[in-house]
């Protein structure tokens, strides 16, 4: 074993820094996935289209940017902008016809996201076409840091080093503080744990859901916003997106925001590693994982057993 | 037989002369009545565990399997009716090996293993080049019908015909089991699981013997599809090809066993009509006409009959 680490070093190395900075995009869309399932017990299947247009229209506006010759470091903003833009425009509306089929039957509501998924889908090919979209000027702008691992030296791309993990730890540790500190984040704990008692005490538990539809939303774009200038942007990058936030919210049980940070970068190494050892477990590795953890522990790695309703 | 189901026997006869008739006067439509047929197949299954209030999303897992089985052995053994229970008997073990597991979940936890399991079977066809030839698909020999080699015209006759009875004798058959105790059961199952145990009924057993019918029926709409395409690629195995079987499901109409049919004709017709009229928003005029149903007309096209019917003064030929 020690002697395969030795050989293998450079692609081990490789396979961490990409595992990390993959992990991180993979949360900022399950975690809001998570934040919305907790106010509206539904999985929410457009989520992904969300990342997808996140995508789009940060690459779009970075492009625009770009083309002005305006000052270089304006694309960071940009990206955020634009995640900003994406969840204020589509989240009030789709929490709006969500909330309308509340009285619905589960398999209703969950076929509600389907039916967005389909619509948005659609939509973001109208919008930004269906040729590959390319934008890298955040990547370039940084340049790459030369990380040594054993003998070897690694040239990674700063972007995908510092400020795609650190956007995602900024997040995490933003999050835990809001939902646990702040009067607004204890109202969305309140009303996740229990609607009717929360709004017995008062809490407008319709605002509170609306807020965190937006909020989610917005993740999930900056998700797409920030993993935009590492990949090509093409269709279907929603519902690749979508399937594996839920086996990370499954893996890691429903409601737990530290649970989907362990969780994607469990599944994020565990794809990366695939990637650069056995290729054509790529995309299979995620579910084998969910497969796993559910066996063992059918509530979720870091679920309470109450959470499973059988 | 009673005198609704002598009706309902009449009104599923009448259909088939009906889709038999439009395929005769609209060749190009029988192509797209045999797919829709042999969805409406598959989704007959999704309605035996929608009842029980699980709603699958890895289902297209069971069609995928039938018809690449279908195209694996197709070379060695190009017979429609060899082909068929080969690919439900495929589909059906492995719905047995996979229903012991997913039968003890419920809801999203059913429903997200499902599409995992689905999504693991997707990336094995397309990974596995040598095997499958990724997603360059596999290609169907022509096949026989009962030992006979038919010309293109007759043999997509003769699978239309295939689906046709497939579907009139899987619609009875889920018409008898929904009224029968397991069927019934299924149903408790959705309104309280505990007192069905409490009565001392198996509901992992109940959804089980569900989940493996909804299996087999799954394959032999997929054998249908490969027959009739005569193309199998991984497209058939992605989540979003079991989405629109339960999209069709909700389409139709729970209520009935006319409801898988009538809401794959309605899939299957918009979606070709759509994508002719406007190429890159067919999707997005489903998920509008999907989301149209479920806030005005949540019992389906079924339902939307129903009530019309109900509504006329003399109530005749209200099933």
């Amino acid at each position: 074993m020690p002697g395969w680490i030795a050989d293998n070093a450079l692609l081990i190395g490789l396979a961490v820094l990409d595992g990390l900075s993959y992990a991180a995009a993979v949360f900022m869309v399950a975690v809001g996935l998570n934040l919305i399932f907790g106010v509206l017990r539904v999985l929410n299947i457009a989520h992904g289209s969300l990342y997808a247009i996140g995508g789009y229209s940060a690459a779009a506006l970075g492009l625009f940017v770009v083309s002005r010759g305006l000052p270089g470091w304006l694309v960071f903003p940009t990206l955020l902008a634009a995640s900003v833009l994406v969840g204020l425009v589509l989240g009030p509306p789709i929490e709006r016809l969500l909330r309308r089929t509340e009285k619905e039957e589960p398999v209703l509501q969950l076929l509600v996201t389907f039916a967005l998924f389909m619509i948005l889908e659609d939509l973001q090919k109208l919008l930004f076409g269906v040729q590959p979209v390319v934008f890298d000027a955040p990547l370039k702008m940084l340049g790459t840091v030369d990380i040594p691992f054993g003998q070897d030296v690694i040239p990674f791309t700063a972007y995908q080093l510092f400020v795609l993990p650190g956007i995602a730890l900024v997040t995490l540790a933003g999050l835990a503080w809001f939902l646990r500190r702040t009067l607004y984040g204890r109202m969305i704990v309140a009303v996740t744990t229990d609607r009717e008692a929360a709004r017995a005490m008062g809490i407008d538990a319709a605002k509170v859901t609306l807020l965190t539809f937006t909020a989610g939303a917005a993740l999930a774009a900056l998700g797409g916003a920030l993993a935009s200038p590492t990949a090509s942007l093409v269709p279907g990058v929603g519902a690749q997106t979508i399937v594996l936030s839920f086996a990370v919210v499954a893996t890691a049980g429903l409601g737990q925001i530290e649970g989907a940070a362990v969780t994607s970068l469990l599944i994020g190494l565990g794809r990366s590693f695939a990637v650069y050892f056995e290729p054509e477990l790529e995309v299979v590795v995620p579910y084998l994982i969910m497969v796993a953890v559910l066996l063992v522990r059918p509530q979720g790695l870091f679920g309470v057993p109450e959470t499973r309703r059988i | 037989m009673s005198r609704r189901a002598l009706l309902e026997l009449v009104a599923a006869l009448a259909a088939a002369a009906i889709v038999l008739l439009v395929a005769a006067l609209v060749p190009w439509l029988r192509f797209v009545l045999t797919i829709a047929i042999a969805k409406g197949i598959a989704v007959l299954g999704i309605l035996l565990l929608l009842r029980a209030g699980q709603v699958s999303f890895g289902h297209a897992l069971y069609v995928a399997l039938a018809a690449y089985a279908a195209a694996f052995a197709a070379p060695r053994m190009p017979e429609a009716l060899l082909l068929l229970p080969l690919g439900a008997l495929v589909s059906g073990a492995v719905g047995l090996v996979v229903g012991l597991f997913v039968v003890r979940y419920r809801e999203i936890f059913f429903g997200m293993l499902n599409l995992a399991l689905s999504m693991v079977f997707y990336s094995v066809l397309e990974k596995f080049y040598a095997l499958t030839h990724g997603t360059d698909g596999i290609r169907l020999p022509a096949i026989r019908y009962v030992g006979t080699a038919l010309g293109p015209e007759e043999a997509g006759w003769a699978t239309l015909a295939v689906a046709i009875l497939l579907a009139l004798g899987f619609g009875a058959f889920v018409r008898v089991y929904l009224l029968s105790p397991m069927g019934e059961a299924l149903s408790a199952m959705k309104t309280r699981e505990t007192r069905l145990e409490f009565m001392g009924i198996p509901a992992r057993r109940v959804l089980l013997a569900a989940y493996v019918l909804s299996a087999v029926m799954a394959g032999c709409g997929g054998v249908i599809i490969a027959m009739t395409t005569r193309h199998v690629t991984p497209a058939l195995a992605y989540w979003t090809a079991s989405g629109e079987l339960v999209f069709i499901a909700i389409l139709g109409g729970a209520g009935s066993v006319f409801g898988p049919f009538l809401g794959a004709f309605g899939y299957e017709l918009t979606r070709t009509y759509a994508a002719a009229l406007v190429a890159d928003a067919w999707q997005m005029i489903l998920g509008i006409v999907l989301l149209g149903v479920i806030l005005f007309a949540p019992g389906g096209l079924w339902g939307m009959g129903r009530s019309a019917l109900r509504r006329r003064p003399a109530g005749e030929g209200a099933a």
